[in-house]
């Protein structure tokens, strides 16, 4: 196990360096990932996820920048010095093993002496529940239990410094995936393995990780806990790819030192000046209150529509000429409605992309 | 229901064209042979009934032994040096650019030389009077003359084969390696697997299928050798290079015993009919382990 440090990283497939920030396939970051953490890189298809898990492996050789492991350089390093596991988006099994010799395989390739890449194959069988399988050849077998032996074979050893994942469950049926994201957390406690899980299903990165990486277009643009992610989302692209349905910018006025959506001056979390004319008021679906009068921070708001989902309702409202969500406890709420409150502690402003603070 | 059936009936006239071609081609030739090897057939009505005495003659005649285990050694020859060729061409092989499309067009070339040109080459190279091969060994002191040295003679047929064939089994054998994804290079770069484990844990389980047809492929074409020792020394010196389908051809057209002949043929057809029974159900077998895991 080992901390894992970003140097001014950057990546691009292209030959030379690129002219744009944007020409980058990973845009350079200097970061730091804790020894032992569950990490998650959320990012839609394309943003640069898999790019920089195959950095970290060694799969991909960074076009600049330094990568140190514990504080050794591994930045020329090839994938097989540099103690990393590594687990596919697609099912990797040596099919002229047994789901034993798959297990054992990365550490007979290390020199383990039999009995104990045994007992350890056996040990990872158990918390992966193939125990009853250990014996059966590997070919043959469903695209599900194939996944779990290579799950298997990225968590066997024990010197790893990370192990990795690129959307390992993608192949999965749902109910499994559910399990399988389970145990893959109860494992990450038991093991105190540094695991950095990439994918772009932002419930199974949510529930998985201790800290999440957000990623668009090559870009990190927020490390953070996922609740961090959904109270204080650091830049509006966070806003829109966590929660369901995402963040509302509501596009307001600055004058005389606040923020006017409208004819209303609303108060937020955010104390800084904007440096620019495009600002927006952000604030979550769950957190805007129905009000039927004026007062502080209400905007007025006209319903345009209502879906009762049962346990709440989910309205779309007019607010300043900009389409809200809003999510209130009961339709009721929403028939009375006429305007909506912006609570100052769960909204910020957003200077034409970023939070301000 | 009846309704059905008369349909089904009808859908027979279909195949009736296949069934008549395939007749001419080989239902009835191959039964003009069955026919020969049970009769002594001396004229177009003097015929008499033998039974299984061709047979009997075929398995008791010790030079058709000989030709058959010299073709036997010959066809295991050619598979185990043609198929670990093959795989070796085809892994140290460009895999991508011009210099894949080159080198493709230079290992196929000799697969599209007919066989008895290819005989003719050999026979031309190999000499030691005006050949280059036959010279130069000739220069470096090796004692080599295939129309002589019965030995000799048996290896250039050998490497004649090799020559000719092995391209095959390279681009079979590139084909499968070649459609085998990046990510299992990948997954077992970072499980530290060493260029043999590689070998012999990702790239042989998935080429397994390819170098069953290219065994099968082989062994029937070499076991039916003909025209290349035909055209080189004419199956000598002696009988070191008469091969079976040689010995099978004096045996009809040069002395005319068409009953043995024909009872042999059988038993030929059969040798070959078994291998490939068996090779193509472990290529079956093959293909059905790889159903339920293939994505």
């Amino acid at each position: 196990m080992a901390r894992i440090e970003f140097i001014d990283v950057a990546h691009t497939y292209a030959n030379g360096t690129p002219a744009a920030d944007s020409d980058w396939a990973l845009q350079p970051m200097t970061m730091t990932w804790d020894d032992g953490g569950a990490y998650a890189l959320l990012g839609p298809s394309g943003c640069g996820k898999s790019t920089l898990l195959n950095i970290i492996s060694g799969l991909v050789k960074p076009t600049r920048g330094r990568i140190l492991f514990d504080g050794r350089d591994v930045t020329h390093a090839p994938p097989e010095l540099r103690n990393i596991a590594q687990v596919f988006q697609f099912p990797v099994i040596y099919d002229s093993l047994s789901v034993r010799g798959n297990l054992e395989f990365p550490l007979r390739n290390r020199g383990w002496k039999t009995a104990e890449a045994r007992r350890r194959a056996e040990q990872i069988a158990q918390l992966l529940e193939l125990t009853a399988d250990l014996d059966r050849p590997a070919r043959g077998l469903g695209a599900d239990m194939k996944q779990k032996i290579s799950l298997g074979r990225g968590l066997v050893r024990t010197d790893v410094a990370a192990v990795l994942f690129d959307e390992p469950l993608t192949v999965i049926d749902p109910h499994l995936k559910w399990l399988l994201r389970r145990k893959l957390k109860q494992i990450h406690q038991e093991l105190k393995l540094s695991l950095i899980y990439v994918t772009h299903d932002q419930t199974e990165a949510m529930t998985f990780a201790d800290r999440v990486v957000v990623m668009s277009h090559g870009r990190v643009v927020q490390e953070a806990t996922p609740e961090e992610l959904f109270e204080r989302p650091a830049h509006r692209f966070v806003g829109y790819f966590i929660g369901s349905p995402g963040m509302n910018f509501i596009p307001a006025q600055w004058r005389e030192g606040s923020a006017w959506v409208g004819d209303v001056p609303i108060t937020t979390q955010s104390r800084a000046d904007p440096d620019a004319a495009d600002i927006a008021v952000g604030v979550r679906p769950e957190r805007l209150e129905a009000r039927t009068a004026a007062g502080p921070n209400s905007v007025p708001a006209r319903v345009l529509a209502v879906r009762d989902l049962g346990t709440h309702a989910m309205c779309t409202l007019d607010v300043d000429g900009a389409r809200v969500r809003a999510r209130l406890p009961d339709v009721a709420d929403a028939a009375a409605l006429t305007h909506l409150f912006i609570p100052p502690e769960r909204s910020a402003l957003y200077a034409v992309e970023w939070r301000l603070p | 229901m009846s309704t059905s059936r008369t349909v089904n009936q009808k859908a027979w006239f279909m195949v009736l064209p296949v069934l008549v071609s395939v007749a001419f081609s080989a239902i009835i030739p191959l039964m003009t042979v069955v026919n020969y090897s049970v009769q002594d057939i001396l004229g177009p009505d003097q015929r008499v009934f033998v039974g299984m005495e061709w047979f009997r003659t075929v398995m008791r005649d010790s030079e058709l032994h000989a030709a058959l285990y010299r073709q036997l050694l010959f066809s295991i020859a050619v598979l185990v040096v043609e198929i670990p060729l093959g795989v070796l061409v085809a892994m140290a092989m460009p895999r991508a650019g011009w210099r894949a499309s080159l080198a493709l067009v230079l290992i196929a070339m000799p697969l599209l030389i007919p066989w008895n040109v290819v005989g003719t080459i050999w026979q031309i190279y190999a000499r030691e009077d005006i050949g280059l091969l036959g010279h130069v060994l000739g220069i470096l002191g090796v004692s080599y003359n295939y129309a002589q040295n019965s030995f000799d003679a048996w290896l250039t047929v050998l490497v004649m084969d090799v020559w000719h064939w092995t391209p095959l089994v390279v681009l079979l054998a590139y084909a499968g390696l070649q459609s085998i994804p990046d990510v299992y290079y990948q997954a077992a770069r970072i499980d530290g697997a060493s260029r043999w484990a590689v070998f012999r844990h990702v790239q042989l389980p998935r080429l397994r299928g390819v170098l069953l047809i290219a065994l099968l492929l082989r062994f029937m074409d070499s076991f039916m050798i003909y025209t290349e020792p035909f055209v080189l020394t004419g199956g000598g010196p002696g009988t070191a290079t008469t091969f079976l389908s040689q010995y099978l051809t004096q045996k009809a057209v040069g002395q005319f015993d068409l009953g043995p002949a024909a009872a042999f043929s059988l038993v030929y057809f059969l040798i070959i009919l078994l291998c490939c029974f068996v090779l193509y159900n472990l290529v079956r077998a093959d293909d059905h382990d790889g159903a339920g895991g293939q994505r």
